[in-house]
């Protein structure tokens, strides 16, 4: 317990300062209103039921469109890890999108499937299938060839092969790019609402930004940052628990 | 890159043969992607698009060609780059400063640990309405939003990069009298420089992507800015010029830093190991 209060005494520290910033007008209370105030406009916001509103839309656009990124990624890398002419069609493709800034596709997705939440899935999903696919990628072809001899001669068939030895295999880089993309998922989907939106975090930020509540957008910033960190937390502890049986080995 | 290594018999018909491999690998190399650009310019021909969802390849890159011509494209992608590259030289410069403080001193480290280990997988975009509040919607806003965003993987990798140095080397060095300073500059930083070149290559696309979203938001010149307004008149030809142009941007910036990480790391095993990526 006193461990972890020293380790995060920092944090704790900045808050203090930022508080005493604000309540001694130090800054203008418009650029930072007092750490207590963001507080008051927290609660308000999530007994008046719009926090909560709008989170859901955000997150069901995250889940939409990481989803299907997971999922074909996956089956991208592994395919081109696995069969050469999938690997010689897709490869390509994957190195010239890859460097692309992610964010350039937001006027372009709104194009396609207008203001609502088809155009922030299909920008999740675009820019969360590269890191997924690059990692099953790399996973899928360092899986050991003797192990896949042995499976081989020891009667596994081809799919059985793909499933019990090059699947697990795989699985710390996919899980890493899993990570990266979970990463990108919210950075998308933020800027994208920032830009263009009608609910979700981004426009509420935006909105109450404009309307002048500079207390309630500090509050809903915070909500966003710590869902993040929290997200990442929690699926780091998945992993560990999906990688059990590594260390067992 | 596939060129045979075995030991070459230089038969004219070998050599021909080899020939034909490369010319037909290579092709198959970028096959799909002219395929694809093919694919972008016949569907935008025949109308299975309007011109408003997909136009033609050829009326984007004709866009390309008169925006240089008119010398917008000079403008808008020099101030893209000029704000990406400051943001990275600024990440790049602080972060190594800050990682290396984190691992030679206790209390930088005790300071910064939680605020590294918080920060770097929040969604620091979030903080863009805060940054306008506070600087505004100019060039120190938007390189302010960059290094908000892009420092944390340069943090993180030099930190573990130190960390990782093998306590051989550092004794070694020691032992024959190097000086702190002489152990930093000459064992500590070689030694960490792959992983911190790996953070490096982190941050320089974060840089490119915030850039992008920054000039969207706060409008002004630059690549993202030309973007939203363009899309904002509904003008799609220009909306798909500006993402092929940030592409290459893109394509060309990574390119140069694997450049410019073969020829800083020449001298470590890695230069000579097969390239993964």
């Amino acid at each position: 317990m006193t461990r972890t209060l020293i380790r995060y005494l920092p944090l704790l520290l900045l808050a203090l300062v930022w508080e005493m910033a604000a309540r001694f007008e130090w800054v203008s209370n418009t650029a930072l209103p007092p750490l207590t105030d963001v507080v008051r406009a927290w609660i308000e916001l999530t007994l008046d039921g719009e926090l909560l509103r709008n989170s859901a839309s955000s997150l069901y656009r995250i889940a939409g469109g990481l989803g299907l990124a997971i999922v074909i990624g996956t089956v991208l890398g592994i395919g081109m890890a696995w069969w050469k002419p999938v690997n010689v069609l897709l490869a390509p493709i994957v190195e010239v999108f890859y460097p692309v800034p992610k964010s350039a596709l937001i006027p372009v997705t709104v194009i396609w499937l207008g203001f609502g939440d088809g155009s922030k899935i299909l920008l999740i999903f675009l820019g969360c299938m590269v890191p997924v696919t690059i990692g099953a990628f790399n996973g899928a072809r360092a899986s050991e060839q003797v192990m896949v001899w042995s499976a081989r001669s020891m009667g596994a068939s081809k799919l059985r092969v793909l499933w019990d030895v090059v699947m697990p295999g795989a699985m710390p880089e996919l899980l890493n790019g899993i990570r990266t993309a979970l990463a990108l998922s919210f950075i998308l989907l933020v800027s994208s609402e920032l830009i263009v939106a009608q609910k979700g975090f981004g426009y509420l930020i935006g909105s109450l930004g404009a309307g002048g509540s500079y207390d309630a957008m500090y509050a809903v910033v915070l909500t966003v940052a710590f869902l993040g960190f929290a997200a990442d937390r929690a699926y780091l502890e998945i992993v560990r628990r999906t990688l059990a049986w590594r260390s067992v080995a | 890159m596939s060129i045979d290594t075995r030991t070459p018999r230089d038969g004219v018909p070998e050599m021909l043969g080899r020939l034909a491999w490369q010319l037909a690998w290579g092709f198959a190399r970028i096959f799909s992607i002219v395929a694809l650009l093919a694919a972008w310019e016949i569907l935008a021909r025949t109308g299975t698009f309007t011109p408003f969802q997909l136009p033609a390849l050829s009326a984007v890159l004709e866009r390309i060609w008169s925006d240089a011509v008119s010398g917008d494209l000079a403008i808008n992608a020099g101030l893209t780059l000029y704000r990406a590259l400051t943001g990275f030289a600024i990440c790049a410069v602080l972060g190594i400063a800050i990682g290396m403080a984190m691992s030679r001193n206790v209390v930088a480290n005790w300071f910064f640990d939680p605020i590294v280990s918080v920060g770097f997988p929040m969604p620091k975009i979030a903080f863009l309405p805060v940054v306008i509040l506070w600087l505004g919607v100019y060039d120190t806003a938007k390189i302010t939003m960059i290094v908000v965003d892009a420092i944390f993987p340069v943090i993180a990798a030099t930190v573990i990069a130190i960390q990782g140095v093998e306590r051989e080397l550092i004794w070694s060095a020691r032992n024959m009298g190097a000086s702190k300073r002489e152990l930093l500059h000459q064992v500590i930083l070689p030694a960490a420089s792959p992983q911190i070149m790996t953070g490096l290559q982190v941050s320089l696309p974060l840089c490119l992507i915030v850039a992008v979203v920054a000039e969207m938001l706060m409008g002004g010149y630059g690549l993202g800015g030309a973007m939203i307004t363009a899309a904002q008149f509904a003008n799609s030809t220009s909306v798909f010029a500006g993402i092929v142009e940030i592409a290459v941007i893109g394509y060309v910036l990574i390119k140069i830093m694997v450049l410019i990480r073969r020829r800083l790391l020449i001298w470590h095993p890695e230069a000579s190991a097969p390239a993964t990526a």
